[in-house]
């Protein structure tokens, strides 16, 4: 059957693989064909997500990505990717005068060093094939929607924003390509535990479909990203917010 | 935990509202300048102070000054 979005024969990477949007990604990548390796910190959930992915030959590997010695061991772990999906993250809504070192740090570890540092180690050990794609999961939070409290979260994902487009540029010798994907709200335990509000009565009249997102919404774009239909595309930043940008 | 220390704290959060008429029984959802940015620095300042994580729901719960001042003691106990 024709399919330019399927990704049979393709070996994908997934952070953040244990809940949400990552966990979802995991899951429509198999169905699409791929071989997927997951990795998070929580085994159970992480083993959740294994447990649903279709098809055989997946691999689960538990790692806390800030820190180094299990970076490198999932690094070694891993087998050689057509795909590398940085989602792991975390929110930390705080205004500008309560922000502390310890919340930066705690934020920046685990949304910024922690791609930056395992897409360059995946490099390093040549593990990213000829034609790999590589996605960064950002937010709108670094695409102008300035939600107040939300200043070290949205400046995390600008930097990983601006990290693709870097990256992108050196990579394009082995045609490997970067880009970044801007979610607006999505429905997931990250919007449960940040929020002052619940998902379920929040007001979403900015967002032109009046509803959050879901994260198979999510998912569907990352995985066109990682197909061949988007071989020609780096550096790019692709917004899914249900239109709130137009607000 | 003093009350009166509490709400001299939560003044200290407020920039419009007049000092004065603040006290344990004020409601404080129904101040003019309650906002979601104003509710995100409640619970920050909290946390800085008392080290104790509100959330949204502690924050609903809570109809006056003193009520939150209760649901924090109670956490932090
Ligand atoms: N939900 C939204 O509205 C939204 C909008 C825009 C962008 N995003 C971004 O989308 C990504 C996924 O978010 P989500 O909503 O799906 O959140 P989620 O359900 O909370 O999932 C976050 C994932 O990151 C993993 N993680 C957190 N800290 C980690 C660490 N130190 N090492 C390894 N893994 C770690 C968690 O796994 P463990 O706890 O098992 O380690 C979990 O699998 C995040 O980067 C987020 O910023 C979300």
């Amino acid at each position: 059957m024709y399919n330019p979005y399927q990704l049979t024969n393709k070996t994908i990477l997934v952070t953040g693989a244990s809940s949400g949007i990552g966990r979802t990604t995991a899951i429509e990548c198999s169905k699409l064909g791929a071989k997927m390796v997951v990795t998070a910190r929580n085994e159970v959930r992480l083993k959740e997500t294994l447990d649903a992915l279709e098809g055989c030959g997946h691999q689960m590997v538990t790692a806390d990505l800030t820190n180094p010695s299990d970076m490198e061991k999932l690094v070694a772990t891993i087998p050689e990717l057509d795909g590398l999906v940085n989602d792991a993250g975390i929110a930390v809504m705080k205004p500008v005068p309560y922000i502390r070192q310890k919340d930066l740090e705690k934020v920046v570890n685990i949304n910024t060093f922690a791609p930056v540092l395992l897409t360059g180690s995946i490099l390093k050990r040549k593990k990213l094939k000829r034609n790999a794609s590589v996605v960064m999961v950002s937010s709108v939070a670094s695409m102008g929607s300035f939600e107040l409290g939300n200043s070290i979260y949205g400046l995390s994902k600008s930097a990983i924003k601006t990290f693709a487009e870097y990256c992108a540029m050196e990579v394009k010798n082995r045609e490997i390509r970067v880009n970044s994907i801007h979610p607006g709200m999505v429905a997931t335990s990250m919007t449960q535990n940040t929020s002052l509000s619940d998902t379920e009565e929040m007001d979403f009249s900015k967002y032109i479909m009046n509803r959050c997102g879901k994260p198979e919404e999510i998912a569907w774009a990352i995985a066109y990203l990682l197909s061949d239909a988007t071989l020609w595309m780096t550096g790019s930043q692709l917004i899914i917010d249900g239109g709130a940008h137009l607000a | 935990m003093e009350l009166g220390t509490f709400i001299q704290q939560f003044i200290e959060l407020l920039e419009e509202s007049d000092a004065e008429q603040i006290s344990a029984s004020t409601r404080f959802h129904e101040l003019d300048e309650y906002s979601s940015l104003l509710a995100l620095t409640i619970v920050a300042m909290v946390d800085e102070e008392y080290d104790v994580a509100i959330k949204a729901e502690d924050l609903r719960k809570a109809q006056t000054i003193e009520d939150l001042f209760n649901i924090i003691k109670e956490k932090k106990a």
